[in-house]
């Protein structure tokens, strides 16, 4: 399944890149399981994803936990916790 | 009236009070972020989603007028590079009376800090480059309107 990930802040900068098109193992069917997946799939995601818990995620905008599904999912954005106001 | 927006260009003050009170209100409160210089900071970035920041301030604002009644809502958040002592964000609430009105600010920038897509980048006058740190102050804050 090919899937948009797009990257905020210092995960952005540690993955080098704004956003990607992935095609996902399809053994990786929830935002958890993606997160796990970056963190072992090459250098820059091990480097942003060695904490998993500091790590915050949204599909399709929407603020969502490790146990959400992916199925059907347009984008999935990663990043630390907000800090705007 | 919601009027909500996610801009680059400074935020100006007197023209987004004008526009808020064109209604006429018994009772407006306000709130006013802004950059502060601790530590010689020098710059302040804020990265934000394309769609999602604003999208968040809206869902905000409207979760704010469900809860009370207001007569208007403005909430601006500057986003980009900036400097010590520019605005950073705008609420502006209004209502029949007080309680209503400062209750809502409260609410929205508590809220915001927590749970709109937008992250702090400081820059030192000395070079150092730090992104800003979730405060466990800030949640404690969120979690009352929970």
């Amino acid at each position: 399944m090919a899937l948009n990930i797009a990257y905020f802040s210092w995960v952005r900068e540690r993955m080098g890149v704004a956003d990607e098109m992935v095609d996902l193992p399809a053994d990786v069917g929830d935002l958890g399981a993606l997160i796990a997946w970056l963190a072992v799939r090459d250098e820059r995601g091990a480097l942003a994803f060695a904490e998993p818990h500091r790590i915050r995620a949204a599909i399709d905008g929407n603020m969502s936990g490790r146990g959400a599904p992916l199925a059907g999912v347009r984008e999935v954005a990663l990043f630390p916790p907000v800090t705007g106001g | 009236m919601i009027r909500v927006s996610v801009q680059s260009a400074a935020i100006d003050i007197a023209a987004e009070f004008d526009l808020h009170d064109a209604g006429g209100h018994g009772a407006s409160a306000s709130f006013i972020g802004r950059v502060r210089g601790d530590d010689g900071l020098a710059e302040l970035f804020l990265e934000h989603h394309p769609q999602m920041t604003e999208a968040g301030l809206a869902a905000l604002a409207h979760a704010a007028s469900d809860r009370w009644k207001l007569s208007a809502l403005t909430l601006v958040h500057r986003v980009g590079t900036m400097a010590p002592g520019e605005t950073i964000v705008l609420v502006l609430t209004s209502s029949a009376h007080r309680a209503e009105a400062l209750s809502a600010v409260e609410y929205l920038i508590d809220r915001l800090k927590t749970d709109v897509m937008l992250w702090k980048r400081e820059s030192f006058a000395d070079g150092r480059v730090a992104w800003v740190e979730e405060r466990g102050s800030d949640l404690r804050r969120a979690e009352r309107w929970d």
